[in-house]
């Protein structure tokens, strides 16, 4: 199933000979209201793909940094259908930039299939990103998105290999998401060595676009990976600026902004056009 | 729909689901680890050099076959049909929780691992992983809720002795459920050398299905000893059940056994009516979590719930999948005890059996009186007697107000 806004935004990106920039961020975090200011904010802060993860009590792929920030959205009372109505309030306002859900199967089973395919589609949600629903288990849940021409993005591992690589492809669209450490997110960085050849063996199993994340915290760091792939991702630091500017006192939303800021400034200008 | 027809009873199937319920629900880093470790086991169950050192192991080591024990005085105090203990207290560290270990550290070192991670609620299941890594020699680390660890000193203690690192989990409440995210998140991190041993007959494929059948050893003897003690099959078998791994081992031989009624009795807390209970199967629904999709106590959002228990080896908010399934088609039947229940139940054993249970089997000694009442005088009711409950002696006394 393709999805209009993801395959324009990497046409875009790669008319312009340059990686996109994934920010993910949490709903809810710290509260509904700033999570939606920060959302808005992300297009124009260098962001090409926003990821928004849904709040889970039990995120067992995640790191220190994410448990703390989707528990601080379940104490800010986003549920699933919170997140879905702060989707709809932040497409109201851009039609253009990718809105990817990423979180666990269980808030989804509970809403049901269907229901959250059809009310993520209406509330303008390109794809969904579920952690622990592995190809083995995610047909009927295909299903339900394909139906609602959502794109279902799939995660490459370090553990893949190539007969792996098939099976996480099939069903899947828009782009894959190689995951470049074994580890959760936000703790290990990735030896750069190794990404290159793994991001050239996912797109040849996908044919598609590969943004790699887990690992991404400095800007230096963003640009080795932007020159190698087609998208980079950003999460735990993002949300650890949340947890910073609530320490502090201040407003979250200009804290993550400029860190996106810097991070998408840095993927941008990491690849000379004629070089790739 | 309760009829199960005999020599038809294979679940899972090469997916590992039992009808809805089970599969392989975890994140892609560590499905091929599970199809490895599902390949391995298929591979070696099989195997007769296997079988047979498992066996040796079994036999001298963790000292089975457990007895099967009348318990005249209970079954005179109750009234009813004849109660038997099945004494898996008796094995090597207390548990039921060893069958399983040794069935899986054999696994894993044939699989070449040299590190093993566990989970433990109660500190029994890690009590059990620490003491075959020491045994084989390999290096040990079990994930402990912060509450648990403060609930169960005896048991870390044990622990470090054994040589294994006990890292407290402050996550969540800090209970089993938090541990148990934790190991899965040092699983996906050290993928190349870790085996995962799982201690509940839950998780991924294969784990629900791998810790059956270890732990079926206690249903194969019981049949067995109840054939030569009374020439016929129990009438009902009870066990206590937080993941259902005691209760699966008993239930599994029996599930064909139409006459057999099978029992699990889970942990009411302070009441099944209010929120602070552990009765997945009763108080909760299907979802995902842990890998398998499950009852599990979980809110209208599908966040899940905290369970609460007095046993800490019961303060679980999922269960093992095979239950949901036994449960759906009617082939087993839940109940559920509360904590006073539990820890009346806990002091009547030790006075009248000499007897000191876990706080565990007490749950499903809580009922064992009504049920040996169902099934009435000259019928003869098998209750699991999973657990010791020298390393209960503390809590137990805290909730009895006496200082030791």
């Amino acid at each position: 199933m393709t999805t209009s806004r993801i395959d324009a935004r990497f046409a875009a990106l790669k008319a312009e000979g340059r990686a996109g920039f994934v920010a993910y961020v949490m709903a809810g975090d710290p509260s509904r209201d700033e999570a939606l200011e920060i959302l808005r904010g992300l297009p124009a802060a260098g962001a090409d793909i926003i990821e928004l993860g849904f709040p889970f009590s039990d995120p067992m792929a995640e790191g220190p940094p994410i448990q703390r920030a989707a528990l601080r959205g379940l104490k800010a009372g986003l549920t699933l259908k919170g997140t879905l109505e702060l989707a709809r309030a932040f497409r109201d306002g851009d039609a253009d930039t990718p809105l990817i859900l990423m979180g666990y199967l269980n808030p989804i089973e509970s809403y049901g299939y269907d229901a959250f395919a059809a009310d993520a589609a209406a509330a303008g949600v390109d794809g969904v990103i579920v952690v622990d629903c592995p190809p083995e288990e995610a047909d009927p849940l295909t299903d339900a998105l394909d139906a609602n021409r959502l794109s279902l993005i799939r995660l490459a591992t370090p553990t893949s290999d190539d007969a792996r690589l098939e099976v996480v492809a099939r069903r899947t669209s828009g782009f894959v998401y190689y995951v470049s450490v074994a580890g959760v997110t936000g703790v290990k960085e990735a030896q750069s060595a190794s990404v290159a050849p793994a991001v050239e063996r996912v797109r040849r199993a996908s044919g598609l676009p590969v943004a790699v994340g887990f690992g991404v915290k400095t800007p230096e760091r963003a640009a080795e990976i932007a020159r190698v792939s087609d998208a980079v991702v950003a999460g735990s630091v993002l949300v650890d600026e949340v947890a910073a500017a609530l320490e502090a006192g201040e407003p979250a939303a200009p804290c993550v902004l400029a860190k996106v800021r810097g991070l998408a400034e840095a993927v941008r200008g990491a690849r000379v056009p004629e070089t790739v | 729909m309760n009829a199960i027809i005999p020599n038809q009873y294979a679940m899972p199937d090469a997916d590992g689901r039992f009808g809805p319920y089970g599969g392989r629900f975890v994140a892609e880093t560590l499905m091929p680890l599970v199809l490895e470790l599902n390949q391995a086991y298929e591979a070696t169950k099989g195997d007769p050099s296997f079988q047979a050192e498992l066996d040796d192991f079994l036999t001298h080591y963790v000292g089975r076959p457990s007895p099967l024990y009348l318990a005249e005085r209970l079954t005179a105090h109750h009234g009813g049909a004849n109660i038997w203990f099945k004494r898996d207290e008796l094995n090597h560290t207390g548990a039921h929780k060893i069958n399983n270990c040794m069935g899986q550290i054999l696994l894993a070192m044939r699989m070449g691992k040299k590190r093993i991670i566990a989970e433990t609620g109660a500190g029994q299941h890690g009590v059990a992983t620490a003491t075959v890594c020491a045994r084989f020699g390999l290096q040990c680390v079990v994930y402990m809720g912060a509450a648990d660890v403060e609930r169960q000193s005896p048991n870390v203690f044990r622990m470090k002795l054994l040589g294994a690192e006990v890292i407290p989990v402050t996550s969540g409440r800090g209970t089993l459920k938090d541990a148990m995210n934790e190991a899965l998140r040092d699983w996906v991190t050290n993928v190349a050398d870790t085996y995962y041993l799982i201690g509940t007959a839950a998780g991924p494929h294969p784990y629900p299905a791998m810790v059956r059948d270890f732990q079926s050893v206690i249903g194969r003897e019981t049949k067995a000893q109840m054939q030569a003690r009374r020439g016929k099959l129990p009438d009902a078998v009870v066990a206590a059940i937080g993941g259902g791994s005691n209760a699966i081992g008993l239930f599994h031989p029996f599930i064909e056994d139409a006459g057999v009624r099978l029992i699990g009795v889970e942990a009411a807390g302070r009441g099944l009516e209010g929120p602070d209970h552990a009765a997945s199967l009763q108080g909760g629904r299907p979802g995902v979590l842990h890998g398998n999709r499950t009852y599990l106590l979980q809110d209208e959002d599908g966040q899940i719930l905290e369970g609460h228990s007095i046993s800490a080896g019961l303060d679980y908010p999922g269960i093992g999948p095979e239950h949901a399934w036994l449960k759906d088609i009617g082939r087993a039947e839940y109940r559920a005890a509360t904590d006073v229940e539990a820890l009346e139940h806990f002091q009547l054993c030790s006075k009248l059996e000499g007897i000191i249970p876990a706080l565990e089997p007490s749950h499903a000694l809580a009922r064992i009186g009504e049920i040996a009442a169902e099934v009435g005088q000259g019928g003869d009711v098998v209750l699991n007697m999973c657990g010791r409950g020298d390393k209960d002696i503390f809590a137990v006394a805290k909730h009895l107000g006496v200082e030791l």
